[in-house]
């Protein structure tokens, strides 16, 4: 079986819905079938077959050939299989993920990753805003799963995000890690204003002292740290990264005492 | 009885008798090699036989800083019980009040079972509310906060319902010293053999028994077949060449972890010499009837 892939053949003249093309919701459909869905979204309501070639035959290794910021919810709610885009992303990249591997090998727009649950989600180039985040009266963020992010990330990166890991390597806009509620943060390359910002539990893990952080977070000393060599083994092993981010003791800030305050913000000294 | 011998050492023709146990493992760090071995040492104190003590534990191997989850020293240790709930008793007493108490420790699953032991999962409460539960890479790991920092202890660790206890065998010699020396020597041996403890004193028993006793409530009691001093008073095993015998008791992972270990043993004891060390080497067992495991010392020769 080839690669499912789907060639962008020119600049989509709307706004696209790929959520129908994930390896769940095309198994078992015919190459004719799925030319005929409708993924515009505006009034000229685009089908596939108008936007993209498609070659190949298997759903479960999916792939985009040719990005563009309009292509929204890729691989939203996907359970298993590849989905692999050359080119960007647009909103809601891999939004309420729970398995499988979504690479985007580009840049991705805003709520990437929003609402994940399992999987893993990697973004080679840039992510927008609300990394991982929930949409607007959601309760809870990112919920498991591992989403990289190789170039920068936007504000409120990991916002309310709940399990799992989020790691952006280039640094992240103001108020990563906002009102998270646990999970893990790593940070490399600096971060906005406050990370953390009504974070409740949680782990924010930076390669640098942030540059500030809310008055209601205080220092906590730098002891030994077991979890902290755990966590660089295991970011080195993923090829996360290529050197140890916090080091055998790192400094350690706790808050946000503003809310519940069991959260943690860790960097080397 | 056609017993062999293999360098001037008279091997029995006989067999040692085992028993099916439950095993878990856990892997112990430190800063340092010291104290990753004081903390092992410590929790696996009074832990010789499950007649007195409720579980058989003991360091299985050392590991070096490359083959431990956090890249510090650290030990696997191995604890083995008849049955899953005092092996979780045993395991959760043994750790929290000997590895969570040790300077900078940390303990990880050893061992991938059939089922779970809870570990960090109950020591948690120890974190009164502030203990933090974190998933990393599929392990699950609680820290507790403790005076030098924080406990990191993985969730659970495995449970095997494979393991055998009670492998063993006797080395028999012309005097004390001698027996010692061969004895040290399996010891130093069997230390090698992954997945084998020997949970004696030093890995060795001195008071071998037999089951039961002439008192009541007696569960074991003198071997007196095998006591030196009562050669000629009862019907004894021993010649009169022999003054001292020594037992080791191996408990495995598995059937062939207990056979590779009482291989190791007995080959260390064959290639001593019995100048230096034993003259004979034999073995416990309850006429083959009892023990689900059956190793018969011919099959270890080298």
């Amino acid at each position: 079986m080839k690669a499912l892939t789907f060639t962008l053949v020119a600049e989509p003249p709307e706004r696209l819905d790929l959520s129908p093309l994930t390896p769940e919701r095309l198994a078992g459909i015919e190459r004719r079938d799925i030319e005929r869905i409708q993924i515009g979204m505006s009034k000229h309501g685009s089908k596939v077959g108008d936007i993209f070639r498609v070659a190949g035959n298997d759903p479960l290794d999916i792939v985009f050939e040719g990005g563009s910021a309009r292509l929204d919810r890729v691989a939203e709610g996907m359970r298993g299989g590849s989905v692999r885009v050359v080119g960007n992303a647009g909103a809601q990249a891999g939004r309420a993920m729970r398995g499988g591997k979504l690479t985007i090998e580009g840049n991705a727009g805003p709520h990437a990753g929003s609402g994940m649950r399992g999987g893993r989600l990697e973004i080679t180039g840039n992510a927008g805003d609300h990394l991982g985040a929930p949409l607007a009266g959601e309760l809870a963020g990112m919920n498991g799963g591992v989403l990289i992010v190789r170039g920068k990330a936007g504000a409120f990166a990991a916002d309310r995000m709940r399990r799992g890991l989020i790691a952006v390597l280039k640094g992240s806009g103001d108020n990563a890690g906002s009102r998270m509620i646990a999970g893990t943060l790593v940070v490399a390359g600096g971060t906005g204003e406050m990370p953390g910002y009504l974070m409740r539990r949680g782990s924010i893990l930076l390669d640098r002292a942030p540059k500030s952080l809310s008055p209601s977070f205080v220092e906590c000393g730098a002891p030994e740290s077991v979890f902290a060599a755990i966590v660089d083994r295991h970011l080195i092993a993923e090829g996360i990264l290529k050197r140890p981010l916090l080091g055998n003791a790192p400094q350690k800030y706790g808050g946000d005492n503003a809310v519940l305050g069991m959260g943690e913000v860790l960097f080397p000294r | 009885m056609p017993n062999v011998s293999v360098n001037g050492i008279v091997i029995d023709d006989t067999f040692a008798e085992a028993f099916g146990m439950r095993a878990t493992a856990i892997i112990i760090t430190a800063p340092n090699r010291k104290w990753a071995r004081q903390a092992a040492i410590t929790m696996t104190g009074f832990a010789t036989s499950v007649i007195g003590c409720g579980c058989e534990a003991a360091i299985d191997v050392e590991l070096p800083p490359s083959a431990t989850p956090d890249g510090r020293p650290g030990c696997r240790v191995m604890i083995f019980a008849m049955g899953t709930d005092e092996l979780q008793k045993q395991l959760l007493n043994r750790v929290g009040q000997c590895v969570l108490t040790s300077p900078g420790s940390a303990c990880f699953a050893g061992l991938e079972g059939s089922a779970e032991l809870k570990l960090g999962s109950a020591l948690r409460y120890f974190g009164d509310g502030w203990q933090i539960s974190k998933k990393i890479g599929g392990r699950h790991f609680w820290r507790v906060p403790v005076m030098d920092g924080e406990f990191l202890c993985e969730a659970t660790t495995g449970l095997t319902k494979d393991a055998v206890g009670g492998g063993n065998f006797f080395v028999m010699a012309e005097s004390s010293a001698k027996a010692l020396v061969a004895a040290e020597a399996a010891v130093a041996a069997i230390g090698l053999v992954p997945g084998a403890i020997v949970p004696f004193p030093g890995g060795i028993a001195r008071s071998g028994s037999k089951i039961g006793g002439k008192y009541k409530g007696m569960i074991a009691s003198a071997n007196e077949a095998y006591a030196p001093t009562l050669r000629g008073v009862v019907r004894s095993e021993l010649g009169p060449d022999i003054n001292a015998v020594l037992e080791i008791v191996i408990d495995g992972e598995t059937n062939d972890a207990v056979a590779a270990a009482m291989k190791a043993g007995i080959n260390a004891v064959i290639e001593l010499g019995p100048k230096r060390g034993a003259v004979r080497i034999s073995a416990g067992n309850y006429g083959g009837k009892l023990g689900k495991f059956i190793y018969s010392l011919k099959d270890m020769l080298p």
